[in-house]
């Protein structure tokens, strides 16, 4: 059994994780469910960061993962973003890197600069 | 210009009042703003997380303040932005000044303060030791590093466990910092369990409970040690107990203050429970027709709430300009602390202007398991009750009060909860 504090929301729920069938109780709701789920076979976290970028009101452009990256991962791709430089202007959903690291997961900016 | 609504402050709880009050039907609403645009404090909180409550999908802190701020351009809503306020008063004047304008002075029917919070510094709380360069809040901190770009920071310590330092350990994890440990002088984490998670476990910060940092030590001006020491059950360092940690930053999350300089100096009055204006069942402060909400009435773990409290009241705001005038400040319920409740928001509920229930905020003094929450009057009579699997002083909790639990009440309400 392994026990985690579920990450979906600000609420919390102390989850218990039966790993040899995947069975989660302690869950509020179905996404807690899953959380607990994938946590033990394949966890993963949205990374958010940002990218440099010219011409706009401030030199950093927030950006997210379009998608959860596996977790051992995310440092990796931390390292992705100062190989970018982004031009103003650019609008939230753009993309900033294409399938980082070959993911099949986009770098997305998240604000309007 | 006579405005009918002007709201001090662009963030989170200004944008949700402006937009609320405008559906209700006010056209003539300003919104001053500090900085340079609209969005306040979300636009340096880049990490997700924002928004299940309200739109039921996980934001980042940018796109949550996007839905409101996209909303205003189909609006009459005026945003004017690089400008500070300066004074406001009991007519209803707002002083401002900016580099454009100069010195300005609007008048309102009404006034929606929405200025947020400031985290506590270091003077608030006495760190011995050194003076040097690399103290920073984890929100100064956040904002060198996710807005100008600037990373300010190589070996960490954390003081404090509140979310904005626990985000600030992950981020500065991610962008190559080194964090060391994170230092809370309680027994319990100021944070959300799912940051304790997140930002500590994912990259092994280690959390150290009943510590605190008992020197900080300097070279060429610059932090060059922390040292962390074991605190007792009086919050006393014990000798002996000392860690020294070689770092050039320090960082502090230890706490956030309303911030109420432009409300103390009308001279509306202040809850010091919260630190923010005492306010009625629609947020209107003790001043007629000054209303708020968010932050600067009390300081929330959710955005979400925050929203939330605040289009309430931009609704009140609104009901207050188009009828004219106010209920009655003379008869109304206030609401106090029984045992382990801190604080309430709502203070003062006036029954007349309740239309179905009111939703009360409240914080718990210490850590519960099973709980009952009691709302009772004066004379002892209980009128609600509500069970909770567990409660936080980290966590604000909340209640839905129905109209005749106002009607009934006889002198105040006092709210309780204790251990079932």
């Amino acid at each position: 059994m392994a026990e985690m504090v579920c990450i979906v929301c600000p609420r919390g729920c102390r989850l218990t994780v039966d790993e040899a069938s995947g069975a989660v109780t302690g869950n509020s709701c179905p996404r807690g469910e899953a959380y607990g789920r994938s946590e033990i076979l394949d966890p993963r976290r949205v990374y958010t960061g940002t990218v440099r970028i010219n011409g706009a009101a401030l030199p950093r452009c927030p950006v997210k993962s379009s998608a959860p990256i596996k977790k051992p991962l995310i440092m990796d791709v931390s390292r992705q973003m100062d190989k970018v430089t982004l031009s103003s202007p650019v609008k939230r959903g753009d993309v900033a890197i294409k399938n980082v690291l070959g993911t099949g997961v986009d770098i997305i900016v998240t604000r309007d600069m | 210009m006579n405005w009918e609504l002007i709201v001090i402050g662009a963030g989170p709880a200004g944008l949700a009042a402006a937009l609320a009050a405008y559906d209700k039907g006010l056209r003539k609403i300003a919104v001053i703003e500090r900085d340079r645009y609209a969005g306040g404090i979300l636009n340096q909180c880049i990490h997700n997380g924002f928004g299940l409550h309200r739109f039921k999908e996980e934001l980042t802190g940018p796109e949550y303040a996007l839905r409101f701020i996209d909303r205003l351009k189909d609006t009459t809503i005026e945003l004017i932005c690089d400008t500070m306020v300066l004074h406001i008063t009991a007519d209803r004047q707002v002083h401002t000044v900016s580099a454009e304008n100069g010195y300005q002075v609007y008048s309102a029917d009404s006034i929606f303060l929405a200025m947020g919070c400031r985290e506590r510094p270091r003077g608030a709380i006495s760190i011995p030791g050194d003076r040097p360069a690399g103290v920073f809040t984890a929100g100064t901190a956040q904002r060198y590093i996710n807005l100008e770009g600037y990373m300010c920071a190589r070996r960490v310590v954390i003081l404090g466990s509140g979310d904005i330092g626990l985000i600030m350990a992950r981020r500065l994890t991610l962008e190559g910092a080194k964090v060391l440990c994170c230092v809370e002088i309680m027994p319990h984490s100021s944070g959300l369990a799912r940051n304790i998670s997140q930002c500590l476990k994912d990259f092994d910060i280690p959390l150290y409970l009943n510590h605190t940092v008992t020197e900080v030590t300097s070279a060429n001006g610059r932090v060059s040690s922390v040292t962390v020491s074991e605190v007792d059950e009086n919050r006393a360092p014990i000798p002996g107990t000392q860690k020294v940690f070689d770092c050039d930053t320090l960082l502090l999350s230890v706490g956030l203050i309303p911030e109420n300089e432009l409300s103390r100096e009308a001279g509306i009055e202040i809850d010091p429970r919260t630190n923010g204006p005492v306010v009625y069942e629609n947020m209107e402060t003790s001043m007629p027709g000054v209303f708020a909400g968010g932050n600067v009435v009390h300081v929330h773990d959710l955005v979400d709430y925050v929203s939330e409290e605040s289009a309430r009241a931009g609704e009140g705001a609104a009901k207050y300009v188009l009828s004219g005038k106010t209920a009655s400040n003379e008869v109304f319920i206030p609401i106090t602390n029984g045992e382990n409740v801190s604080y309430t928001v709502p203070q003062r509920v006036r029954p007349a202007n309740v239309e179905g229930s009111i939703k009360l905020f409240f914080r718990v003094r210490n850590k519960l398991g099973a709980s009952v929450i009691k709302v009772s009057d004066t004379s002892g009579r209980q009128l609600a009750a509500f069970r909770r699997v567990s409660m936080s002083p980290g966590e604000m909790e909340n209640i839905f009060l129905p109209k005749d639990v106002f009607e009934k009440a006889l002198g105040s309400l006092c709210v309780s909860a204790s251990e079932a």
